[in-house]
């Protein structure tokens, strides 16, 4: 009963009316610093994020440098810098979907619904756990291009054309987070984990992973040919080598799926307010 | 010894029900390989035209691979299952009944093997509807068959291993990225002698899977090559030794605290 009058009384007590706009900024900013506070306190989170992006890289650009000498495979700045552009981007949007996955956890754990109860502006919720991703991120993409650089890695673009290849792979990372937090706010389980990562991954791996799209044949060709992960790894690899291809359509491409998981984010927070 | 032929079957029985029961369990067997061979074929296919790659059927070359996948996800199905019925208290119930410590084990493990064998027999289908060839011809069948069962024995024990020291399913899922990486830094995608980066080629050539991988290739590839076969046979036969020793020092343990 106690419990009762005390929340009608806090539900009937006056509330400070939030600036416009503000309320969606101070709950992003909230939820960013204490996502980020958890993974930096928690080995556990962040290993996995960087571990996987680094053995890619070792697998693909160390195993398998003998593809450069395929014939027909024509690669300004070498084999390295050509598989750490798909490493980049698998890294980009890996970073939205482990975001994506400490919602999930966080909806399982019972707190993303006391947040949902708390938050002034909702959407806020969307947006701290994206500035999570694009934080988290920084991070990965700099020891993967760390250890790139240290490996040998030659970059023939100029600094303009590095600067647009990692906007490029910030996108991604939007990209990335959009779907899986989707797929979080419809499903809020962490059991939904696979349907956040296998779609990801098989777009990312019927794209040109290992050799340039020319060199692709078959079946192979045709999915990759209308696969927008092309266009990200085409205009990627242009990017780091200075010889530009797809570069426009990879951007636009990027934008729209941005705006796509956008706003399929937002309809699946509309399904978790109902829920709630 | 009737009792314990009894226990163990009983025992491998329930565990190849567990799995075969799961869509959860069954769908990355099957559906993981299926779909990185596709896409490692079709994608890797390039790798063919290399001077001194040993075969014009990438396929071939790389169904081998979906073996060693398969005998991981043995690895993660055989610990989560045994971590389960710790967490239920399934095990300790079993452990209080009359029946013989080995059989614990030894039931899930004869289970695992069977199952090994019949995974190994559902890839080499579907290389075979792919394209794969296998030079060995029907005796290279049964070599599979007994080598993918035997390498299911070994993972599947570090599986047990894993669920008796900790006791937690989601310990046991963790371990996967780390024997993924194993596949990953082997001669998995290319031949020994075509991998050009120095550091890569010897931990290529350090790392036991290489050569479970190679065992499984040579009879795609080459027909009967005794080193390959050997080599495999003794990686599979090592890993399962190693894994049942460290299952027989975690089972100490655990039935102490039970």
């Amino acid at each position: 009963m106690n419990a009762r009058a005390s929340h009608d009384g806090a539900a009937h007590a006056p509330t400070p009316t939030p600036a416009p706009g503000g309320g969606i900024w101070r709950v992003a900013r909230a939820i960013a610093w204490r996502s980020l506070h958890t993974y930096v306190r928690r080995p556990d989170l962040f290993v996995p994020s960087l571990v996987f992006p680094l053995v890619f890289l070792a697998s693909f650009a160390g195993g398998l440098s003998a593809l450069g000498s395929v014939p027909g495979f024509r690669f300004p700045a070498g084999y390295t810098a050509f598989q750490f552009v798909f490493v980049l981007c698998q890294s980009a949007m890996f970073a939205g979907l482990f975001t994506g996955f400490t919602l999930a956890f966080d909806f399982e754990s019972g707190f993303a619904r006391r947040l949902m109860l708390a938050a002034e502006d909702r959407r806020g919720i969307a947006l701290g756990y994206a500035l999570v991703a694009l934080t988290r991120s920084t991070v990965t993409l700099a020891v993967v291009s760390g250890v790139a650089l240290a490996a040998g890695m030659r970059i023939t673009g100029d600094g303009v054309d590095v600067f647009g290849l990692y906007g490029l792979a910030a996108l991604l990372v939007l990209v990335g987070y959009g779907w899986a937090a989707g797929v979080a706010f419809r499903f809020r389980s962490i059991q939904a984990g696979p349907l956040m990562q296998t779609p990801v991954f098989l777009i990312l791996f019927l794209a040109p992973v290992y050799v340039p799209l020319g060199l692709l044949k078959g079946w192979i060709h045709a999915v990759a040919s209308v696969n927008p992960a092309t266009a990200f790894l085409e205009a990627g690899r242009g990017l780091i080598s200075g010889v530009h291809a797809h570069t426009g359509l990879a951007f636009v491409c990027a934008v729209a799926l941005v705006a796509l998981f956008g706003a399929w984010m937002l309809v699946s927070l509309r399904s978790a307010e109902n829920a709630a | 010894m009737s009792v314990l032929l009894t226990q163990v079957g009983t025992l491998a029985r329930r565990s190849m029900r567990k799995t075969l029961r799961q869509p959860f369990q069954m769908f990355p067997i099957v559906f993981f390989p299926l779909i990185l061979l596709a896409v490692n074929a079709s994608g890797l296919k390039a790798a063919t035209r290399l001077p001194g790659f040993p075969t014009h059927s990438y396929i071939s070359f790389a169904i081998a691979v979906a073996f060693i996948q398969g005998g991981m996800f043995s690895l993660i199905n055989t610990g989560t299952n045994l971590a389960e019925d710790i967490e239920s208290g399934f095990f300790n119930r079993l452990a209080l009944t009359p029946l013989r410590r080995v059989s614990l084990i030894a039931g899930l493990l004869v289970g695992v093997a069977a199952l090994g064998a019949l995974q190994s027999g559902v890839y080499m289908l579907m290389g075979l509807v792919a394209g794969a060839h296998l030079r060995a011809g029907a005796g290279g069948v049964l070599v599979i068959l007994a080598l993918g069962a035997l390498a299911c024995v070994g993972f599947g024990a570090l599986g047990c291993a894993a669920a008796l020291r900790t006791g937690s399913g989601e310990a046991v899922q963790g371990l996967f990225p780390l024997f993924f990486v194993f596949i990953f830094l082997s001669s998995s995608n290319l031949p020994r002698n075509l991998l050009k980066t120095g550091w890569f080629h010897t931990v290529a050539t350090w790392n036991p899977i290489s050569y479970l991988i190679e065992g499984f290739r040579s009879l795609y590839i080459y027909g009967w090559d005794g080193t390959a076969l050997w080599r495999g046979f003794a990686v599979a036969a090592g890993l399962s030794i190693v894994a049942l020793l460290a299952v027989a020092g975690a089972m100490r343990t655990r039935l102490q605290r039970t």
